[in-house]
């Protein structure tokens, strides 16, 4: 098995192949000077990402408004998702790695059941219930309650409910191999509690951290399932992106695209850094 | 006794997200999906229980087919994404050494870091009747009209095993990574051919990642929108559209609750068995992944 067969070898080129070429047209035809993303080849444009719409009709994307404001909504949504991921995960991680009491099996069981349960179910359940705590609080407080509605809160709410396990199993992971000796060496020294926590404890974390902020900055950011069900009038880029290309998309969702790989790249990078200075 | 209060106030407060996070947003929201998809309407305005939203779905041939369809295919898909994954899982675990290997396995993770709607745009440019596949074939002058490839099943069971190869060779890799080359050697000696060894040795010993890979690359695909919705069209015919028909088109929560709750057993189900019929657990299962 260790001399593999000239067939094989052609498979893995032809699978590395099949794997790029999707990304690749993608990437290209950003780049067409044609009004749809196909061929021909037209020649090179980068009217895409900064036209006026002078040429084409729509603008490019670094100047259209429309997905300015919806990669704006992606980040309303990404950033405070990661925020809560990594502050609940860290105690998350600390109930199933440091607490004892009864019922920790089930508990533990429970933190893995959203990674079980399929997205869209995710999103409508969490629709649903919260649209019966919206109405009865309504009727209650007489007042309206509209971030209770679908809208970017809900959103929040709704990536959270299963990247929260995700961050809790990273963060975990990482307390998991921590020398609590270092710790108690700090007490005896005589360094209080909220002291360790902080030069001692948190500092070993903080790859962990890092990394599951990425991860969930990553997830919420290209996370459509959920999303669809509870988004309202302001659509994050997926649900953007789904809306251009069942219309049949311009080039401009190529150069989105392409702006979202690199982007994207450019996280996993870093994650794939800090997570090397972690062994 | 003091000591003791106290330790009790912290693992309450320690606690407190957790039970927040998962009854908040898991536990009493799939509780209203369930009490939902129990309720009819009676009159306008007027709710009461029974099991009519449930009887609609084996009473609308469209429901129950669309069901069907989706967990056949879904199963297809999970079998085909295993043949395609296996050479390479075996290749990045057994042949490849050193950086040829990270790289490998690091060029397999980008196009899934990237969003599953970028990889979708990608293969409908390819595969449409103005993409790129028709427009080679047509230069090529293999064909002499534009060729639609898009909107059929085919394209979406390539959509679906696309998404679905990182899932599967990521588990297979790393159960292939612990397996003794001696042991493979052993079965070589003892005259086993080629494709002996690779049944009665490589496959039994990633039976835990194989297990791992085919439950996540099928709950990933039952619960698939976009995919089957974009490359089949209105072809495409998968159940979680139905239930966003209901829901966000229909205004018929009920239903779609009912049809939600069928989507979560069937998934369950499947992942279920496949845990029961290898003996697996899911903790470990989620750990290979």
């Amino acid at each position: 098995m260790n001399r593999p067969s000239i067939t094989w070898k052609l498979y893995i080129a032809a699978f590395y192949l099949f794997l790029f070429a999707p990304l690749f047209v993608v990437a290209i035809f950003a780049f067409n000077a044609s009004p749809f993303p196909s061929p021909p080849w037209r020649g090179f444009t980068l009217e895409w990402f900064t036209g006026s719409g002078a040429v084409f009709g729509k603008p490019g994307v670094l100047v259209d408004p429309i997905w300015l404001e919806s990669i704006g909504n992606s980040f309303k949504v990404a950033i405070p998702v990661a925020l809560l991921a990594v502050l609940l995960g860290t105690v998350n991680a600390w109930v199933l790695e440091r607490a004892e009491f009864r019922g920790k099996t089930f508990v533990a069981m429970m933190m893995l059941w959203p990674l079980v349960i399929p997205g869209v179910v995710l999103g409508i359940s969490i629709l649903a219930f919260f649209s019966r705590v919206t109405n009865g609080l309504e009727d209650w407080l007489q007042t309206d309650l509209d971030f209770l509605r679908p809208g970017l809160p809900l959103v929040v709410l709704g990536q959270l409910s299963f990247i929260l396990t995700i961050a809790t199993l990273i963060i975990a992971a990482r307390l998991r191999k921590f020398d609590r000796a270092l710790e108690e060496a700090a007490f005896d020294l005589g360094a209080s509690r909220a002291r360790v926590l902080r030069t001692v404890t948190l500092p070993f974390l903080s790859p962990a951290l890092i990394g599951a902020g990425l991860v969930a900055l990553l997830m919420s950011f290209e996370n459509f399932n959920t999303t669809l069900m509870l988004v309202g009038s302001e659509a994050p880029l997926p649900i953007a992106m789904y809306g251009q290309m069942r219309e049949g998309a311009s080039p401009a969702i190529n150069a989105v695209s392409l702006l979202l790989m690199l982007g994207v790249g450019g996280i996993a990078s870093v994650f794939a850094l800090t997570s090397k200075a972690e062994r | 006794m003091i000591a003791k209060q106290a330790s009790r106030l912290t693992l309450f407060l320690l606690l407190a997200p957790a039970i927040l996070w998962l009854g908040l947003l898991i536990v009493l929201p799939h509780v209203e999906i369930l009490v939902l998809s129990f309720s009819e309407r009676v009159a306008p305005r007027v709710y009461a229980f029974g099991f009519g939203n449930y009887l609609e779905f084996f009473t609308e041939p469209l429901y129950w087919r669309t069901f069907a369809r989706t967990a056949f295919m879904s199963i297809l898909v999970t079998a085909l994404t295993l043949v395609l994954a296996f050479p390479i899982a075996l290749y990045i675990a057994r042949v490849a050494q050193g950086r040829l290997k990270a790289m490998l396995l690091l060029l397999c993770l980008l196009p899934f870091w990237v969003s599953e709607l970028v990889r979708t745009l990608g293969w409908m440019i390819l595969l449409r009747e103005t993409g790129v596949i028709s427009y080679a074939l047509r230069s090529m002058g293999v064909a002499s009209q534009p060729v639609e490839l898009l909107y059929n099943d085919g394209a979406v069971i390539l959509g679906l095993v696309y998404g679905g190869l990182l899932f599967m060779i990521v588990p297979l890799a790393n159960a292939l990574e612990s397996l003794e080359p001696a042991v493979v050697e052993a079965g070589y000696d003892l005259g086993g051919s080629r494709w002996t060894v690779l049944r009665r040795i490589v496959i039994p010993h990633a039976m835990p990642g194989i297990v791992a890979g085919c439950i996540i690359v099928f709950m990933l695909t039952v619960g698939n929108f976009a995919t089957p919705v974009l490359l089949g069209g209105k072809n495409g015919l998968w159940f979680t559209e139905q239930i966003y028909a209901q829901f966000i088109t229909r205004f018929n929560w009920p239903q779609g609750a009912a049809f939600g709750m069928l989507l979560l057993l069937l998934s369950s189900a499947i992942v279920w068995l496949g845990l029961r019929l290898t003996g697996q657990s899911l903790g470990t299962t989620l750990k290979q992944a």
